[in-house]
């Protein structure tokens, strides 16, 4: 790591622009290494497009970014050495089975052939899925299929993992699981980002960053972000904050 | 490259476990290159004829006779007028309605010149010639048959002669399958080529895996040989299954090194591939992609050679064709199968493919996005 | 009665759903419509069974009166592009295997002094007849010059009794290519092009999992895939169109029947192939697979047995028979009929029957597998 060494992430006045709308408008945040960093907001409130943008999937329009030290514009094949990601929509091959799934990802990561299969066997031991790692992908309930999005998106074992959506559509349970899962991952020592609309998963991030029609309305602890906005839990800060909202949510 | 062995081993994995597309994939180029080269069949027989005689004469009914000694064509009908006659090739119960006008023994035996009518039916220009020429042939030889009877010809000396005598090289039976077969499986090869190829990348783009990929450090150009070689090594499985179905059904064994069809199917295979591919890049979803195959196709395959002639397009048309492969591979399949040529002499075409190959590739390398 | 009147609104709005859909996706509309016209104006120009420009070799070791004659017979007749001249009979093989000639015309040694003297000469045609049809007729062609000069010059006298014959070409009288290729492309184009966008159109729900969304909605299961087929109808009707308009202003056909008929039939053939490809998207679930049989396992049969390329006489029994299971077939002789030799309704009952019975045939078809299916 280079002369950024504290943080993960950095952005500046970062932007997009599709045409005459502007998706993400100038957002500017750092986020540490370790750290769990929530990124919320309404449905199209830009989370994705500034997603994607960190993650190499999309060019920005302006402004400044840095992941793991690399830079967005030019370094997007560095970043991605060192990324997760799990996109909105599930994007595991369905016509492979778990096991196959996780040896491609490996594989085009320049994972050595040992290494696959020790990785492989111990994501199958925690997921308690070894009696099922022959079954197609396509097969699996959705709960399960998001953890195991989540867990080929750490195979490799990243120092930054984007997160987008990841608890969309499951059950309460699974979502705690599915959290536990994190806390994991950044005990050991990976930076999370999260999107997510659920405002009671913002309580577990360390940070939050709460996006408004493409624009940062407020970033702090969850704690501090209550005492200033006198709410009593982050639903109540989120719609204090979206309440001007222009864009509709759809 | 180690990359490459991972994708390699997915896309295979991918295609084994689509078994209702592995057996389409080679059950369809089977049973087609089976059946059809059976209908393709240009010869004109079977020409239906309506023969409308008005002369009712000794003449007109032995020259029926000798139409129908002929063989050629099929007398159904005998229309009382040439009106019912039109009506009957209104109807595709004929082709061409002969008239022997009243008068016409009288006419050739009083003043030595008579005359006959024919109205055929031209939609199909190749039909209307070959069947109008056919019956032309019969009445020349009848006319000279009757010449014979009144006149007492000079045996010999009479004018000077031109014979001319041909010979047909490389197909001395005029065996249409001979040419349709390598034909076919050409066609059957490149549409197996580009169409699954054309839908692959866009497949992922719709399901939303390419995201994953993308946020990989894999190389574009690994991506795309992941792509390319398996349905290469799939192409030259079907090339073989149609070598084989030529060999011990049509009973075609190429005149030329069998080799040289290999060499020719590697480097032409990369470029339809890669065209496949191409069109996968730029394609936003499935439907889209197939379009478009469909569309370059159908001008690959109505402008390939196989059903007309290249040489007879006009100029433009035929500049057309300097841009489609499968144009050069009929060629050359003609070319080895057939006549027995060397690599010399195949050199030109397998470069201009190269060329193709190279150019097509890198272009849909090019235009595989990572990020947008 | 009351339960159907109250469906009919839904089933239009589901239509009305499925125009949005399509109508916002311009590169696939723009793709729909450029393609019919790009290749109706390519095929007809460039498609014709005539046979001309075929490259000769010549063999000349005479280079006497009667070779130049002929030779310059040759050149000024739109069938032959003489390429090069060949100086041994070793050439000859070697130009045929390398492509480049189709037919060689070897002459003998002094061809003029030899009819002087003996009154009697060879000359021999050696075709490539690797595609025997060219060669067969690009030999008659050279026949018949040679003939003709053989005639002209060194004929004595007019023979007696002679028969000449006039002929008359119906219909097409300048032996067009276009009028049997456009009604052809025509069929093909609409076939394919039909059965695949409804095929893929709705197989493509299964696959993205929207299809249960719309089998829950109020509409019977059928109605809502009904309503799938009908804009593909809609933008086929289109594509008829514009195809007709090119043919009679840019290729010069005509329209010799009634318009409203063509027109009639044209939407009969498109609903044919639309119920093509309901069956089609009914007993798949991938996009690929539909594809592979619309595209892969129709497009050589439709080209083959629908009579344009192969005249269905010539083909062994079996084949005839299975040609009858075309329906680009009997479109190809409808058109023809129609647009071609002006003929009227009556002329053209059996086919419209036909094609009819295989509509209403496809669609039972499907229905009855989209039951099996979703219960």
């Amino acid at each position: 790591m280079n002369k950024h060494s504290t943080y993960s992430i950095t952005a500046e006045s970062l932007t997009k622009r599709f045409g005459d709308f502007t998706a993400v408008d100038n957002i500017s945040f750092t986020v540490g290494k370790g750290e769990i960093f929530g990124f919320l907001g309404a449905n199209g409130a830009g989370k994705t497009t500034a997603m994607r943008m960190l993650c190499g999937l999309s060019s920005p329009s302006s402004g400044k970014a840095t992941v793991g030290g690399f830079d967005v514009y030019t370094q997007t094949e560095k970043i991605k050495q060192h990324i997760g990601y799990m996109s909105q929509k599930f994007s595991l091959y369905e016509d492979l089975t778990i096991k196959e799934n996780m040896r491609f990802y490996g594989g085009i990561y320049g994972m050595s052939i040992p290494a696959i299969r020790s990785k492989t066997e111990e994501i199958l031991k925690t997921l308690e899925l070894v009696k099922e790692q022959d079954r197609l992908v396509r097969t699996l309930p959705l709960g399960w299929k998001q953890k195991l999005s989540f867990s080929v998106a750490m195979f490799h074992s990243p120092q930054i993992v984007f997160l987008d959506e990841p608890t969309g559509g499951v059950d309460p349970l699974t979502r705690r699981e599915f959290w536990e899962m994190i806390y994991q991952a950044a005990y050991e020592g990976t930076t999370v980002f999260v999107t997510t609309h659920y405002m009671d998963e913002a309580e577990y991030c360390n940070r939050v960053s709460i996006m408004v029609d493409g624009r940062i309305a407020a970033m702090d602890t969850p704690a501090s972000l209550k005492r200033s906005l006198h709410a009593d839990n982050m639903e109540g800060v989120f719609l204090q904050l979206a309440r001007d909202a222009k864009r509709a949510a759809d | 490259m180690k990359t490459l062995r991972f994708l390699l081993e997915k896309e295979f994995r991918q295609v084994f476990r689509d078994k209702a597309i592995l057996r389409m994939m080679f059950m369809m180029p089977v049973i087609q290159l089976i059946l059809l080269p059976l209908a393709a069949n240009y010869e004109v027989r079977n020409v239906k004829l309506a023969i409308l005689d008005q002369d009712h004469s000794g003449y007109s009914h032995r020259f029926v006779n000798k139409i129908r000694a002929s063989n050629y064509f099929q007398l159904n009908s005998f229309p009382l007028s040439y009106e019912q006659g039109l009506e009957e090739i209104e109807k595709d119960r004929a082709d061409i309605i002969l008239q022997i006008p009243p008068h016409f023994e009288k006419d050739l035996v009083v003043t030595g010149d008579a005359g006959m009518f024919m109205a055929v039916n031209a939609i199909n220009g190749t039909r209307a010639n070959l069947g109008a020429g056919y019956l032309n042939s019969i009445i020349q030889d009848f006319n000279q048959e009757i010449r014979l009877k009144w006149v007492q010809m000079p045996k010999t000396g009479g004018e000077p002669r031109i014979d001319i005598t041909g010979s047909n090289w490389f197909n001395p039976f005029m065996n249409y399958k001979k040419f349709m077969v390598p034909g076919i499986l050409v066609i059957l090869l490149t549409m197996v080529g580009a169409f699954l190829t054309a839908l692959n990348i866009v497949r992922e783009k719709e399901i939303g895996t390419i995201e994953q990929i993308n946020v990989t450090p894999i190389r574009k150009q690994h991506f795309i040989l992941g792509k390319l070689i398996p349905f290469w090594i799939m192409g030259q499985i079907v090339l073989t299954l149609g070598l084989l179905i030529a060999r011990f059904i049509y009973g075609i064994v190429p005149a030329g090194n069998i080799g040289l069809i290999y060499l020719f199917s590697s480097v032409y295979l990369l470029a339809v591939l890669g065209l496949g591919l191409l069109v996968s890049t730029f394609a936003q979803t499935q439907q889209q992609a197939m379009l478009i195959a469909f569309f370059l196709m159908m001008i690959f395959i109505l402008m390939g050679g196989l059903y007309t002639s290249i040489d007879s397009m006009p100029d433009w048309a035929r500049k057309i064709t300097l841009f489609n492969p499968v144009a050069y591979f009929i060629d050359v399949m003609r070319m080895v199968v057939l006549k027995g040529s060397t690599l010399k002499d195949i050199l030109r075409p397998l470069f201009i493919m190269a060329g193709f190959a190279i150019f097509l590739n890198s272009w849909a390398i090019l235009s595989y996005r990572k990020r947008n | 009665m009351g339960r159907n009147s109250n469906l009919i609104k839904p089933f239009i709005a589901f239509i009305r759903k499925e125009f949005y859909h399509i109508w916002r996706d311009k590169q696939t509309l723009l793709i729909l419509f450029g393609l019919p016209i790009v290749q109706i104006i390519i095929f007809g120009f460039a498609l014709t069974n005539e046979v001309k420009n075929s490259r000769i070799a010549i063999l000349d070791p005479s280079k006497d009166m009667s070779t130049q004659r002929i030779i310059a017979r040759l050149e000024a007749s739109q069938y032959f592009d003489i390429q090069k001249d060949l100086v041994q009979p070793s050439d000859i093989e070697k130009a045929f295997r390398q492509g480049k000639i189709r037919m060689n015309i070897s002459f003998p040694a002094g061809l003029h002094d030899q009819l002087l003297k003996t009154g009697h000469a060879e000359i021999q045609l050696i075709t490539d007849a690797s595609d025997p049809n060219i060669a067969t007729t690009i030999a008659n062609y050279a026949s018949s010059i040679i003939m003709d000069y053989q005639k002209e010059q060194w004929a004595l006298q007019k023979p007696p009794f002679r028969i000449s014959t006039n002929m008359r070409m119906l219909y097409n009288p300048q032996l067009k290519g276009a009028y049997n290729f456009v009604p052809g492309v025509m069929a093909m184009i609409l076939l394919l092009v039909c059965t695949m966008m409804t095929s893929i159109a709705i197989v493509r729900e299964k696959e993205r999992g929207t299809m249960e969304i719309l089998l829950a909605s109020p509409l019977r299961p059928f109605l809502v895939i009904i309503a799938k087929a009908v804009p593909y109808l809609v933008l086929s009707f289109i594509n008829i169109i514009s195809i007709l308009l090119l043919s009679v202003y840019v290729l010069d056909l005509p329209i010799a029947g009634s318009l409203p008929l063509l027109l009639a039939e044209s939407v009969l053939f498109t609903i044919t192939a639309l119920s093509l490809g309901l069956l089609i998207s009914s007993v798949t679930s991938s996009q690929q697979v539909a594809m592979l049989i619309s595209l892969m396992g129709m497009f050589l049969p439709t080209l083959m047995f629908s009579g344009f390329m192969f005249p269905v006489e010539n083909m062994p029994i079996p084949l005839q028979i299975i040609s009858n299971f075309v329906p680009a077939k009997w479109y190809f002789n409808i058109v023809k009929a129609v647009m071609i030799k002006g003929l009227g309704v009556t002329s053209v009952w059996k086919e419209t029957l036909i094609l009819a019975c295989m509509t209403l045939f496809l669609l039972a078809l499907s229905i009855r597998k989209f039951k099996i299916r979703l219960e």
